[in-house]
């Protein structure tokens, strides 16, 4: 019952609707709940992040969302289709840990990778991929190779190529986590730009608190064994925000519910 | 997901090989029948009868000279020429085998000590591998078996002759491998392993008993099973031009003198049967060897290391 | 890397607080200090023993120069080192040349010209420079003067002890005959190279490559295969080459046939590790782009697999030799350079084998150096050619 009503009234603005939602993996082991008992409705134009320990199952459930993992049971659908359909008609740009370029094409070609493979011509490809380097302030380095780039410039290439195929819904599964603290505060900001320019729905994993209370206008705050959800937070900080937010009361008190739940949910004596 | 337990991949990982193996075993008798059918189409049209099809199939699989002889006729002609030969005799593939694998051991045991030696000294002298080890190289870029020939006759125009020159000449290439495999393996250790050793105020023996040379180890097995091989290659083909008197790669020339192609293909597997024999030793006493100094996880690393 | 040496119970060796120095590889050694005095005497014993007077004196002198610059500039020790060893040799060749018997004095000066020689290499091989140029220089000289080394001691020791040609003929002779029979050479070349070698050599890499792509998408075959595949590689298949020489004749295409059986399995082998080689999370960026098999076999997986392909590209190149060279003692029409090698070694003419060895030794060092050339042009990308 429940199931029916939440879909069918909140169809027209959800992006992302998760009902009951759990995932089991068999291992030699036996089975480990990865996902359990998931509810989360995502509108148009959130900003949504997951944060919680490693082993919460944050990333599996954008995994689920990308259609890299299958759902064991309960309902999931993206732009009112199945994940796979969703898929398959490129609702989604996904944004992994590592930029995982590819060596063997320049930065220009990385970005239109995307757009080969969906068939446009190239006309198309040239300027989306100059409109998307220049969003992430990456103009003037298509004729690099990835490898010839720091860090922080090949993260921003992969957002610029899953940004190219102009999707609505952007997946960011730890894309900063390997960044060290200066350029992930400058790529925060642009990140934040860019949402507010755009408008897309932007689903963000991350174990940083100050990184998902910046970021983000709802935080899904997630606990271990078996992965579920602990609280969601609707952020009540103003949507325009810069770094400077961060030493607002306001900012720390959010903070502090995060890290609370974060406490809450989590036993130190187990061992991930 | 991937994470399937070891052991039902284990248990799986003979199926796929004993289904190719069995493929394989078919497309050979479909081979013998089909090379081997014309043979006894014109015995039948010079006798001027018409055999029916099915028993001229069946005496595919039966001829003395086949062009491809069926595999189970390769198995007989092995068991004859082994279990139910005298060693001793000169029909017995055991002793031609016994005789071949006596010169390419000890030519893989000289090369195998030769080569760690000048691996050692090219690791711990700098004008040695920077003038040396470029030829030593080089030298895997081109066909060095092809001396093999002058080697075995210049040799025996010196009168030296039997075993040594064969050993000699599975002694050079088996030499190679080991010296590239051991320098790069001599030269693996981590920087900082080589540090911590720098801290300890290590002598250089210390840091070549304790960090280089088991740190070597995968690497030289992983060289050892390459020049085995080869030393196995190199003492058949060593055979060959002094006129085919003992050994597997003898019975090979004799077999294409007289168009014993039965006699090849037996000669042929034993010899393919002894250097995986011989392959698998090295590879256990590597494993073993690995596993008794705590290094099996490198087991991988040291093996994608060409 | 390992454990091994974490596990040892590493106990602070006590003089490492009494200062003593830290084991260097490379440390400037006694051995090295000995070298060049060492050689002066040897060449001035060598005037002395009715070697030349000039040689003897000057090698003398220059060894003597060359210590006392050692401490100023490498660069130049080694370069007079290198310029008086080398004309040193030069002269000791010329003696040989106008017919002198070699005396002890003789010997002594070669060994003292070697020395020198040594003690070049020595010092070119210390000097440590900045410039990646001239580093790349130092790395091209050091190897050739090596190995002009070998060729001058193996002339004067052939030529001075009188070897028999049979068993080892100079340098020189072979060079001689090189020359002499370019014609031969030539046509050996073209019958062994160019037909048994590149045509076997592209049909097995080609096949191996064709069904690695093939079996990509069972699994099973794959596992199957790979077992199989790498035990080959070890089997001693140049011994197929008397049944291909019954089944394709006596002309290349049997050796054609020996070639593409020796390199399928490589690049089978390695195709399908090289297939397999992308990350998980490739795939998943492929995946999320809703791409077609195809697609990630052309844009990711090949490209991927590259590295792989061309290790098998280069190993194949010297298997393919081989097997060539090796299936023609098995019977050949009279052209071919295993056919030359394995007839002028029964005449005893050396000399010609020497010849057509050092074309073998050329052709496969080019091959190899062309494949290699290659690689680097098309996978500049990969982190062992980035510079």
């Amino acid at each position: 019952m429940y199931e029916a009503l939440t879909t069918q009234e909140n169809q027209a603005s959800a992006v992302i609707d998760i009902a009951q939602l759990s995932l089991t993996f068999p291992t030699s082991d036996g089975d480990v709940h990865a996902l359990s008992d998931i509810n989360l409705l995502i509108n148009q134009g959130d900003f949504v992040s997951f944060i919680g320990p490693s082993g919460c199952g944050k990333t599996t459930l954008l995994r689920v969302i990308a259609d890299l993992e299958r759902a064991t049971a309960g309902s999931i659908q993206v732009n009112g289709l199945s994940p796979a359909e969703a898929r398959l008609a490129r609702a989604y740009g996904y944004v992994f840990q590592a930029a995982a370029l590819y060596p063997w094409r320049t930065i220009a070609r990385n970005v239109a990778l995307p757009l080969e493979i969906m068939g446009l011509n190239s006309r198309d490809i040239e300027q989306r991929v100059r409109h998307n380097l220049e969003l992430v302030n990456l103009s003037g380095f298509e004729k690099k190779y990835p490898w010839q780039l720091s860090g922080g410039m090949q993260q921003r290439a992969s957002i610029a190529r899953a940004l190219a195929v102009e999707p609505d819904l952007l997946l960011m599964d730890e894309p900063f986590g390997a960044l060290d603290e200066i350029v992930r505060d400058h790529l925060n900001e642009q990140l934040l730009q860019l949402w507010a320019k755009t408008n897309k729905t932007v689903v963000f994993v991350t174990h940083s608190i100050p990184e998902a209370v910046y970021l983000s206008s709802r935080i899904v705050v997630m606990s271990p064994r078996p992965g579920r959800i602990h609280d969601i937070i609707d952020s009540d900080l103003p949507r325009e925000r810069d770094l400077s937010i961060r030493e607002t009361p306001e900012f720390l008190a959010l903070a502090n519910r995060v890290r609370d739940g974060l406490r809450a949910g989590h036993s130190y004596d187990e061992v991930a | 997901m991937s994470k399937t337990p070891a052991k039902v991949g284990r248990a799986a990982a003979w199926l796929p090989v004993a289904t190719v193996v069995f493929g394989i075993l078919l497309l050979w008798y479909v081979f013998a029948v089909v090379l081997n059918l014309p043979w006894e189409k014109s015995v039948a049209t010079r006798a001027g009868t018409s055999p029916a099809m099915m028993s001229m199939v069946e005496n595919t699989m039966r001829q003395e000279r086949p062009v491809l002889p069926a595999p189970h006729q390769v198995v007989e002609e092995i068991i004859n020429t082994t279990v139910k030969k005298k060693i001793t005799s000169k029909r017995s593939l055991v002793f031609h085998a016994g005789i071949t694998l006596s010169s390419s051991m000890l030519g893989f045991a000289m090369g195998t000590l030769l080569g760690i030696l000048l691996a050692i000294a090219i690791v711990y002298n700098r004008a040695l591998n920077k003038s040396l080890m470029p030829w030593i190289i080089a030298s895997q870029t081109i066909p060095i078996l092809a001396i093999a020939p002058m080697i075995i006759v210049v040799l025996n125009a010196v009168g030296i002759q039997g075993l040594l020159p064969k050993a000699f000449i599975s002694m050079y290439l088996s030499f190679f491998p080991v010296v590239v495999g051991m320098v790069k393996g001599l030269n693996s250790p981590d920087r900082s392993h080589v540090d911590l050793m720098h801290t300890y105020s290590a002598s250089p023996f210390q840091t070549f008993f304790k960090l280089r040379l088991p740190t070597s180890l995968p690497y030289l097995f992983t060289s050892m099973k390459v020049a085995v091989a080869i030393s196995l290659v190199g003492a058949i083909v060593a055979e060959l031009p002094t006129g085919a008197v003992a050994g597997l790669g003898a019975r090979l020339l004799a077999g294409s003198y007289y168009g014993q192609t039965i006699q090849i293909w037996s000669a042929l597997v034993v010899a393919s049967v002894l250097a995986a024999l011989l392959v698998m030793i090295v590879d256990l006493l590597g494993r073993w060897v690995n596993r008794r100094m705590g290094l099996a996880r490198n087991d991988n690393a040291a093996a994608g290391a060409h | 890397m390992n454990d091994s040496t974490t596990r040892e119970p590493s106990v602070p060796v006590a003089s490492a607080a009494g200062g003593a120095d830290v084991p260097k590889a490379y440390r400037y050694r006694s051995m090295e200090r000995l070298l060049l005095p060492g050689t002066s005497a040897v060449a001035l014993v060598s005037a002395l023993m009715g070697g030349s007077l000039v040689v003897g004196m000057g090698l003398a002198i220059i060894g003597l120069l060359a210590f006392w610059l050692l401490t100023h500039s490498r660069l130049s020790a080694a370069l007079i080192t290198g310029y008086a060893s080398t004309a040193a040799a030069w002269f000791l060749i010329g003696e040989l040349d106008a017919g002198n018997s070699p005396g002890p004095g003789f010997w002594l000066q070669v060994v003292a010209a070697w020395a020198m020689a040594w003690a070049c290499v020595e010092q070119l091989a210390a000097i440590n420079t900045l410039s990646r140029f001239y580093q790349l220089l130092l790395n091209i000289l050091i190897p050739l003067l090596f190995g002009l080394w070998l060729l001058i001691l193996w002339e004067l020791l052939t030529r001075g002890l009188n070897v028999p040609q049979v068993l080892l003929p100079s340098p020189s002779l072979i060079a001689e005959r090189f020359t002499e029979s370019t014609s031969i050479l030539w046509a050996d070349f073209q019958q062994t190279f160019l037909k048994a070698v590149l045509i076997g050599y592209a049909l097995g890499c080609g096949s191996g490559f064709l069904v690695a792509v093939l079996i990509d998408r069972s699994p099973f075959l794959q596992r199957g295969l790979l077992p199989i595949g790498n035990l080959v590689s070890a089997l001693p298949i140049v011994g197929v080459a008397p049944i291909m020489v019954m089944w394709f004749g006596f002309d290349w295409p049997s050796k054609a046939a020996v070639v593409v059986i020796m390199t399928f399995f490589p690049m089978l082998v390695n195709t399908v590790a090289g297939l397999s080689a992308a990350q998980p999370m490739q795939h998943d960026l492929m995946k999320t782009y809703a791409a077609s098999y195809w697609q990630s076999l052309f844009k990711l997986r090949l490209p991927e697999a590259l590295p792989f392909i061309f290790n098998a590209l280069k190993i194949n190149s010297t298997l393919a030799m081989i097997g060539a060279i090796v299936a023609e003692f098995f019977g050949t029409p009279t052209v071919g350079m295993g056919f030359r090698i394995s007839t002028e070694v029964g005449r005893m003419n050396v000399d010609m084998v020497w010849a057509e060895i050092a074309v073998a030794a050329l052709a496969g060092s080019l091959f190899y150096g062309a494949i290699a050339l290659t690689e680097r042009m098309l996978t500049f990308w990969h982190p062992s050619n980035r510079s």
